[in-house]
């Protein structure tokens, strides 16, 4: 996981609140065997409108999502927070997050920030008076700023330490490797193999 | 204070103690994989170039999308082809051993790792795959984890995990003959519900799990987990010892001996305490079947499919209400009316050598009811072939039924082997969701006893109305 202290990109304003992991990814998609390339996958029911924000310039190729109460509900399904990053969006801010969505979000280095339900007005006003402005997401100050509008958010301090550090869950547990190693060299000579042991010099 | 066996075996698998609420990093020693559940994880090792770490401790199979018949023919459908593909790819890439379709070892992933000999007492097993629970009945500490899990044990062989509370389930007296595993572990769940052990290890204690085969000890941990608990086990006993001794993978000459001696002194010590305890009256039990939509809603087969009203619970009964709805029951039908379509024989819940000898043992010499369609799917290609040597397959087909190739099959149908719409099925699998077995279809959990009975008469039926059918034959005979 990179490590990431500041975002910079467009607002994209997503006017949806409510919005459950299966409108951002719909359960066809599930079927892929791969942890990447879901960018088409993407709110793939509401992009088949042309008028829907993410078919718009200049959010086709992401950004700092900006949103309604409720991002991320119902299914615990991973595939979401891929087929965000995919597409490009780099951190969601929004006044509430399905608990797992934001849990997921979390491990896989996508930022989610919670901001106050007038802040998201602003946010949409000042992205749609001038769009493709650029705002920048400051995870060590905790503000999103846009113009000369600066905004506090929320995130747990676990949370932004990992992403601070960039660390994911394989790479924190990584940093105990030695303590891996030297319980290894105790396991008892019976435990199971699945290969055959290797004997006698090559 | 004493400790549990859980216990026990966690304490010994503490890498990292967690501090102030965190968990702990527990150490992984068996990673079952299949085609369903890790291609994200190997994807995810690919995106951070980081190797998989322990292929000692690794083994995949292909088990939920092989078909059951024409498998030396490509996979028809896409999706299945794909994942199977892409699995071997991985393997190969990575260097993980596979057992593939054609193999003798391939199967349901649950029933060759104890087959192999890898499944032992005392280890950590984890899988992609709730079932996981199964290796358990061995006394090893085994549970179902997600794909991102997956990636974390294949990159560190470890998990950071949470502790548990433990419950006793105890089992005393003697099953009556056509009582199985499979019936105490509907009665469980129905007892408890399929929430009821959120949060907890099970530990099945008590004469009547002493008396128990290996394979039915695995019968009844593979559906610890449709009781909402993490994992299920049994203490190891000579049973134990005896069944894995001699296999491929079990330990040889002093290896043995010293985890012969390991292994002795893991059941849970006399003064130990469960965190919640349930005792069954084995003595009274009696073949179960299911009639909802979820594997708590089972009675005894002489029963008749309940009345909704008679739930002092509002949501069971709403839950009861929507489930008669689906399963296309009236409440008051006596469950020996009810008429299937369908009888499957198979699953990790019961498709080992026991079962199929179990249900042959019914079927041998008879002919099944009209219009039925029987399907036996033995749970791995070695448990085909043993069944085989042992003329079984025979039996099966004499009977009317399909013998078929090792899978998953039927017990989720992502390969053909599907319900239609509004069929009817005994089945002798885990899981009796709405459409689990094919969309509209409707599924009865049962033993492999109740599927060969029902097989036999056409309604669900147990041994025992086999026996009386047999008497009433002789008496009119006579008369
Ligand atoms: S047989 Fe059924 S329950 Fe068992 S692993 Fe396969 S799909 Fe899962």
């Amino acid at each position: 996981m990179e490590q990431i202290s500041t975002l910079t990109g467009p607002i994209i304003p997503l006017r949806s609140s409510n919005t459950d992991t299966d409108q951002i990814i719909p359960a066809v998609f599930l079927k892929r065997v791969t942890k990447t390339g879901y960018d088409d996958a993407l709110f793939h029911h509401w992009r088949q409108d042309p008028s829907f924000v993410l078919n718009q310039e200049p959010y086709r190729h992401g950004g700092i999502l900006v949103t309604g109460p409720d991002f991320g509900t119902g299914s615990s399904r991973e595939h979401a927070v891929w087929a965000l990053r995919d597409f490009g969006i780099t951190a969601v801010l929004s006044p509430r997050f399905g608990e797992i969505f934001r849990g997921n979000s979390g491990k896989q280095g996508l930022l989610t920030g919670v901001i106050p339900e007038e802040a998201v007005e602003r946010l949409w006003a000042a992205a749609e008076a001038s769009p493709g402005m650029q705002t920048t997401v400051d995870l060590v100050a905790r503000t999103v700023t846009i113009g000369d509008e600066t905004i506090d958010f929320q995130i747990d301090d676990y949370t932004r330490w990992r992403l601070l550090e960039g660390l994911d869950d394989i790479a924190l547990t990584l940093r105990d490797e030695e303590r891996i190693t030297a319980f290894e060299a105790t396991r008892p000579a019976w435990m199971p193999r699945t290969l055959p042991v290797q004997t006698g010099t090559k | 204070m004493g400790r549990t066996l859980a216990e026990k075996v966690w304490d010994d698998h503490v890498v990292v103690k967690g501090e102030d609420g965190s968990p702990d990093l527990i150490y992984i020693d068996l990673h079952l994989v299949h085609e369903v559940t890790s291609p994200q994880a190997f994807d995810g090792l690919r995106q951070a170039d980081r190797p998989l770490r322990r292929l000692d401790l690794t083994v995949a199979t292909e088990d939920h999308n092989t078909p059951t018949i024409d498998i030396d023919k490509p996979i028809q459908d896409p999706t299945s082809a794909k994942q199977i593909s892409t699995l071997r790819d991985n393997a190969a890439e990575f260097g993980v051993r596979i057992h593939s379709l054609g193999d003798k070892e391939q199967g349901i992933v649950h029933i060759v790792g104890p087959q192999l000999g890898l499944t032992m007492p005392g280890i950590t097993v984890v899988c992609g795959d709730s079932h996981t629970s199964t290796h358990g009945a061995f006394g090893a500490m085994a549970f179902g984890i997600g794909t991102s899990e997956v990636e974390h044990v294949m990159a560190t062989q470890t998990l950071p995990l949470k502790p548990f509370k433990t419950m006793a389930i105890t089992v005393e007296g003697e099953l009556r003959p056509g009582v199985t595993a499979k019936d105490i572990i509907l009665a469980v769940i129905a007892r408890i519900g399929t929430g009821g052990g959120a949060g907890y290890v099970f530990e099945y204690r008590g004469s009547a799990i002493r008396a128990l085969s290996i394979e039915g000890r695995m019968t009844i941990c593979n559906m610890s987990i449709e009781a909402g608990a993490r994992a299920g086990m049994v203490a190891p006993d000579q049973t134990t010892f005896d069944y894995i001794e001699g296999r491929d993978h079990a330990p040889k000459g002093a290896d043995w001996d010293a985890a012969v001696e390991y292994w002795k002194t893991l059941p849970t010590d006399d003064d130990a305490v469960f965190d919640a305890e349930i005792v069954i009256d084995a003595n009274e039990l009696e073949p179960f079947v299911t009639w909802g939509t979820n594997p708590g809603q089972g009675s005894p087969l002489s029963e008749a499919v309940p009345d909704p009203a008679s739930f002092s619970d509002p949501q069971d009964r709403a839950a009861a209400e929507k489930a008669l709805a689906y399963m296309d029951l009236a409440p008051g039908t006596p469950l020996k009316d009810v008429k299937v379509d369908t009888v499957f024989i198979g699953s990790c819940t019961n498709s080992r050598m026991e079962d199929l000898r179990a249900a042959a043992d019914i079927l041998r010499g008879k002919h099944k009811a009209e219009g039925l369609r029987v399907m036996v799917v033995p749970g791995s290609a070695r448990v085909r072939l043993e069944a085989e040597a042992e003329g079984l397959d025979r039996v099966f087909t004499d009977f009317g039924a399909e013998w078929r190739f090792a899978g998953c099959s039927m017990c989720l149908g992502m390969n053909p082997d599907q319900l239609a719409p509004g069929e009817r099925c005994a089945s002798t699998s885990n899981r009796n969701f709405e459409g689990r077995q094919g969309k509209g279809g409707r599924t009865h959990l049962v033993s492999p006893l109740v599927a060969a009975a029902t097989a036999i008469r056409g309604t669900l039926s147990s041994p025992w109305d086999l026996a009386q059918d047999d008497l009433r034959a002789a008496e009119e005979a006579v008369a």
